[in-house]
């Protein structure tokens, strides 16, 4: 017997039915249901921009069916686009390279250090940028070259000194303490170095990032510098910034570009020392829309283009002769990875709170969605629905009262059951997630060829107890 | 429960109140309930006729129709 479902312009569902003796029967079934809903016309008060309603669905990611993916994988679950990631890397690379003759990304480790998420930038040509002794481990681990490693951050130990140390990784010293703890490795070890000094300064952005490094303004970078060229257990190899993260100023970086000029044209002066590179950091923008914004971040935030015209202008026109124009390094992390992520997610329910807004609440929330605490993410019906749509306020699955998704979208009338996909969640969720109240779900790559790969297994009971360990009496 | 006598509804979900000058959308199933209740049907039968008609679980239905009365209520269109 075989049965198909039609569906008028009405939305009543017909099923043509076909009978023992081959005749073909027309079955009336039930209309498509769709929640009563009422909502009060406020004449006047229309936000000039209107009202942006996240109804198109979104039913598939590369070519992979959504539902199929939450079928197989559970919900909810983090996707990644391996080619997008690629496109990303590639229009990045291209988008400097036609400016500037020697360019390298580095990949921030701590953006998404997922094995495979870093291997496929290691693939590209990323060097690994790393902020721990951890993060250093996992890059080696990764294969990366100890010489290709740039080692950032306030916090190495003497072990991961000597480590780095003896692997000519590129060492970013973050402070006075650090730098006499190298000089004193290294003479107790015989060791050399390669070093460049972090650099904090004013580039007209609030708040002024003047926490990690040497400050430019008061001359304390330049005494650094000093100190470093005038040992001989160290060998300066580069000057490195980072004004800042989700910068929305290119005109910042000129300012940061032509600070660590004047710092590595000022060596080249009195030291006869050429540096090798200049490292400008990350800090630009992905598409996401900050909290609070007045507009969405996809017509806000500056193309990279614009930061690399800003950046390379500077550096181009600063006065090196060609042959000894820096390395220029880029440490970019949530711009080539942000919308290379997906959370696919169940509505659990739905609810009305008390002063009449509609409340619906998601089987994911902030500890595995983070940066909810500071984007307003995009969040798209992963179903075809009805069009109408209703304001909302979304939770996620935490018995807490902060684990706020969304304060308030516009989305179609969402029930139980409903699937939806969160946009540009590739950057620090899979690093900053929390194993609070849930267990963290699985991540899975879509590879350029479309198949799937889990990449990180979603967590159990087992996996979260094997550190613990019980006291004899409590046994 | 009763829709207040002064409301004006038309078939396409739009709502009047003169009394207060609100005026409200709602969608087609939430005229077909407000056209029951002007006919003084129960909300217990309203909710029959509607499972008889749409393809939903019955709980579900009872549940936004419960709901839907409720916000009628808030916005003064039932007594």
């Amino acid at each position: 017997m075989c049965i198909l479902p039609l569906l008028n312009n009405q939305g009543i569902l017909k099923k043509l039915k076909l009978n023992e003796k081959n005749e073909l029967n027309l079955i009336m079934e039930k209309q498509r249901y769709e929640r009563p809903f009422i909502v009060k016309l406020n004449a006047g008060l229309m936000n000039k921009f209107g009202t942006r309603a996240e109804n198109q669905p979104v039913t598939h990611i590369e070519s992979v069916s959504i539902k199929g993916l939450l079928k197989e994988f559970g919900s909810p679950l983090f996707v990644i686009s391996e080619q997008k990631i690629r496109r990303n890397y590639q229009n990045a690379l291209r988008i400097f390279k036609t400016r500037y003759p020697k360019i390298q990304f580095a990949w921030s480790y701590k953006t998404n250090y997922m094995n495979a998420v870093c291997r496929i930038f290691h693939q590209e040509g990323s060097w690994a940028e790393v902020v721990s002794g951890f993060e250093y481990d996992k890059a080696i681990g990764n294969g990366v070259p100890g010489n290709k490693i740039i080692f950032n951050g306030p916090d190495k130990s003497d072990n991961d000194l000597i480590k780095a140390a003896s692997n000519q990784s590129l060492i970013h010293i973050d402070h006075y303490d650090e730098l006499y703890s190298l000089i004193r490795l290294s003479e107790e070890r015989n060791l050399k170095p390669r070093v460049a000094i972090r650099v904090n300064m004013d580039t007209g952005i609030y708040p002024k990032w003047d926490r990690f490094g040497f400050n430019f303004e008061n001359g304390q970078a330049w005494n650094a510098l000093t100190r470093i060229l005038s040992n001989s257990h160290l060998e300066l190899v580069g000057i490195h910034c980072h004004i800042g993260t989700f910068m929305l100023s290119p005109e910042a970086y000129k300012i940061a570009a032509r600070n660590l000029c004047e710092l590595a044209w000022s060596a080249k002066e009195r030291f006869g020392i050429m540096i090798q590179y200049i490292d400008l950091g990350g800090g630009f923008p992905s598409i996401n829309t900050l909290k609070g914004a007045y507009l969405p971040g996809s017509d806000t935030v500056p193309s990279l283009d614009q930061f690399a015209d800003a950046i390379t202008d500077v550096i181009l026109g600063y006065g090196f002769k060609q042959d000894e124009l820096p390395l220029l390094i880029l440490e970019s992390g949530r711009a080539l990875i942000d919308d290379a992520g997906y959370l696919l997610g169940t509505v659990l329910a739905t609810k009305r709170l008390s002063d009449g807004r509609r409340a619906t609440i998601m089987d994911f929330g902030l500890n595995s969605l983070f940066t909810s605490l500071w984007y307003e993410h995009k969040i798209s019906p992963a179903q075809k629905m009805s069009d109408q749509t209703e304001e909302m306020i979304m939770f996620g699955p935490l018995c807490m009262n902060i684990d706020i998704v969304r304060e308030s979208i516009t989305m179609p009338m969402l029930q139980k059951g409903d699937q939806v996909v969160v946009h540009s969640v590739g950057a620090y969720n899979m690093t900053q997630w929390m194993q609070f109240i849930t267990l963290r779900p699985n991540i899975v790559l879509i590879d350029t060829e479309n198949n799937t790969h889990i990449i990180r297994k979603a967590e159990n009971l087992a996996y979260l107890e094997q550190l613990e360990q019980l006291p004899e009496h409590l046994k | 429960m009763r829709v207040r006598k002064n409301i004006a509804a038309n078939e396409e979900g739009f709502l009047f109140n003169p009394t207060t000058g609100d005026s409200f959308s709602t969608n087609s199933i939430g005229v077909e309930i407000i056209s029951l209740l002007k006919k003084d049907i129960s909300l217990r039968d309203i909710v029959d006729e509607l499972y008889e008609k749409y393809d939903v679980d019955r709980a579900l239905l009872e549940r936004d129709v419960e709901d839907f009365s409720l916000q009628l209520k808030e916005f003064s269109i039932l007594e």
